[in-house]
């Protein structure tokens, strides 16, 4: 099968601070070369902690910002050669979910405003009252009353403005949705609900996420595969329960081994010492060098590759087997 | 006797022309070197629980409409400013869930530390005693971090900083409000071991609020769950998360994905946290419960305790 989504080599760099000479010194490689694939229908969960990129990836994707190098394959078309007209008749099919639900909507205008105006700017429906129509059936799907639609963000719940954000996402009935941490700013019964709302409108309108969050066990729990990312690169991809049960890069072993567990005894096992070094000054070698516990000479010299380790699996280490 | 006791503790903050309860009826106590996880969702009223003890709410907007908190035996409500300040420096430490706020900006942590140390004693506060503290919380380089200001510093080391403050005077009971909360989870797993092993270290008890079970878990000798300004459940860590017994508890514990337990759906909880002041009548979970019978929107639960450890605000636990 064909995937939906075909990331090559995506890099992406945000200049730094000019210099006299107008040159650019101290740039970010906050993506850096990264290669993945999403398939129609499917979640792929995008793992790593704050600053490792993985927010500008999945902007990157759908070119909310600009990628300085690589490809993105949307359907086999590089959406990154496309003009702005041509990439304004393709955005329908692919929307994003944003964690804060209270800034992403605005706060002036009704949900029924902020959702109606994507059908009409893709011209889906026919007048006002199929708009309208169409509006209440998506206000149902996402499990909110019918008669929200006149009615402004301020007056729901955090969790019910996720809603809302889902149903404008869906508006535009999309084959791929990225979904930034939708759910790291709400308390955890509602965390639950809108998960479980996530589970449920994949498998019925067959959509495919890519799942943005620092937390494994949400993840785990929703994707099917899991992409980790650290420092601008997929150091481990594989099936989820696969990466989760037996990692095999000591950067997602650590990953894995740091989250707080409700039924086990005991403080988390830690194996990590300090922090995620700057991506401003990335460390020659594999980046995950300095804090790796297992690290021998060429870690710190040779950069290693993403390659595969066993059926769908990839980890980009020296060591692992 | 307990190192903290609260009792029945009823807190109120100004609200247009009214007062609305944001803690109703609080009972706690922490014995000494014990540590208790105080969990709930946002707007529970946990940290204004939290807060309380030290007495570091603005008075107004709140208000201490009732109860008492004991600490050491004595009445923190009656204290006088100046008692309060040795409450502060002395008895009872502070960390809080953003140490990027909860630092002053402008001067060098070293300074921020020696500062802390002098409250217990003017002759600890030296340059080398603020190196040797830093070097306690696992801080590298001590000697050239002192001299750093708080934003040259990552959030899991400022948080460190704070812990070195909390800890400068050898409290005996150390409150962390979401310590650990906006940190990621490599830096969250080095800061609870920390914690653990300082509290070991220096023998104090601690109060740790999270909204975090797994976190709770790990760390807490027992916990209490909070509801809408009550307390819901306490009960023993071990037992809360095996056998929990008020309706809240169990569906809060299965709305949390576990790793390496995929496939199931997630409960969840439905409706939303009701705001401060609007609470229902009678349970205030009811609206939201799955279990709920006819007489829980009317009737308001007791606290039901088996044991001065364990108590549940349900009558038709079935545990």
């Amino acid at each position: 099968m064909a995937p939906l989504l075909d990331v090559e080599e995506l890099k992406v760099v945000y200049p730094g601070p000019k210099n006299l000479w107008g040159r650019s010194r101290n740039s970010v490689h906050a993506v850096n070369g990264v290669s993945l694939t999403v398939h129609p229908g499917e979640a792929l969960g995008l793992v790593g902690e704050s600053g490792c990129g993985k927010t500008t990836l999945g902007r990157a994707i759908l070119r909310l910002i600009r990628s300085s190098s690589g490809r993105v394959l949307f359907q086999g078309e590089d959406w990154l050669q496309l003009s702005s007209a041509e990439l304004r008749g393709r955005r329908r099919h692919a929307q994003m979910i944003f964690q804060d639900p209270n800034s992403s909507l605005n706060p002036r205008r009704t949900v029924g405003a902020s959702i109606g105006e994507a059908l009409e700017i893709h011209r889906l429906v026919n007048g006002p009252a199929g708009r309208r129509t169409r509006i209440r059936e998506l206000l149902t799907s996402v499990g909110l009353p019918e008669d929200s639609e006149g009615r402004y963000p301020h007056e729901f719940s955090g969790g019910q403005r996720q809603r809302i954000g889902i149903a404008r996402a869906l508006a535009v009935e999309p084959k791929l949705i990225v979904c930034d941490e939708p759910v790291s700013a709400l308390d955890v019964s509602v965390q639950a609900q809108i998960v479980n709302l996530l589970q449920e409108l994949q498998g019925a309108r067959h959509l495919a996420y890519l799942f943005i969050s620092h937390d494994l066990a949400v993840v785990e729990h929703l994707c099917g595969r899991i992409a980790v990312m650290y420092l601008g690169r997929l150091v481990e991809v594989g099936p989820s329960r696969e990466v989760c049960r037996s990692p095999a890069h000591p950067y997602t072993q650590a990953l894995v081994s740091a989250v707080p567990q409700m039924h086990a005894d005991g403080v988390p096992r830690l194996h990590l010492r300090g922090d995620p070094p700057s991506p401003v000054n990335p460390p020659s070698g594999c980046p995950f060098h300095p804090r790796c516990p297992v690290a021998e000479a060429r870690c710190r010299t040779e950069p290693p590759l993403l390659r595969s380790i066993g059926p769908n699996r990839q980890v980009a280490c020296h060591l692992a087997v | 006797m307990s190192l903290l006791e609260i009792e029945n503790l009823q807190i109120d903050f100004r609200s247009g022309d009214g007062w609305v309860r944001a803690v109703d009826g609080v009972s706690l106590h922490i014995d000494s070197g014990e540590t208790l996880c105080l969990v709930g969702e946002s707007g529970c009223g946990k940290s204004v629980t939290a807060l309380s003890i030290a007495r570091l709410l603005p008075t107004p907007p709140a208000r201490y409409s009732g109860g008492e908190i004991r600490f050491d035996g004595r009445d923190v409500l009656r204290m006088s400013s100046a008692e309060l300040l040795q409450l502060r420096g002395k008895s009872i430490g502070c960390v809080f869930q953003d140490p990027g706020t909860s630092l002053n900006p402008v001067i060098r942590v070293g300074a921020q530390v020696k500062e802390s140390l002098a409250q217990k004693d003017r002759a600890l506060a030296t340059d080398a005693e603020v190196v040797r503290r830093l070097a306690g919380v696992g801080i590298p380089a001590p000697e050239l971090r002192a001299r750093d200001y708080p934003h040259q510093l990552s959030g899991g080391m400022q948080q460190r900083i704070m812990i070195a403050m909390a800890l400068a005077t050898e409290p005996r009971l150390l409150i962390a409000d979401e310590p650990t909360t906006a940190l990621d989870v490599t830096i969250q797993a080095q800061i609870l071991e920390l914690l653990v092993e300082l509290k070991q270290r220096l023998g104090m008890a601690m109060l740790l609020i999270t909204h975090n079970l797994g976190v709770a878990r790990s760390v807490a000798d027992r916990v209490a769950v909070m509801y809408a300004g009550q307390l819901v459940e306490s009960s023993p860590a071990s037992q809360l998360v095996g056998s929990p017994r008020h309706p809240y508890t169990r569906a809060l514990i299965r709305s949390v994905p576990e790793l390496g337990q995929t496939g199931a759906r997630l409960e969840g909880i439905p409706g939303t946290v009701p705001g401060l002041g609007r609470w229902p009548t009678g349970c205030r979970f009811a609206p939201r419960c799955v279990q709920v019978r006819p007489d829980c929107s009317t009737r308001k639960p007791d606290w039901l305790e088996t044991t001065p450890d364990q108590g549940v605000r349900c009558p038709y636990t079935t545990a």
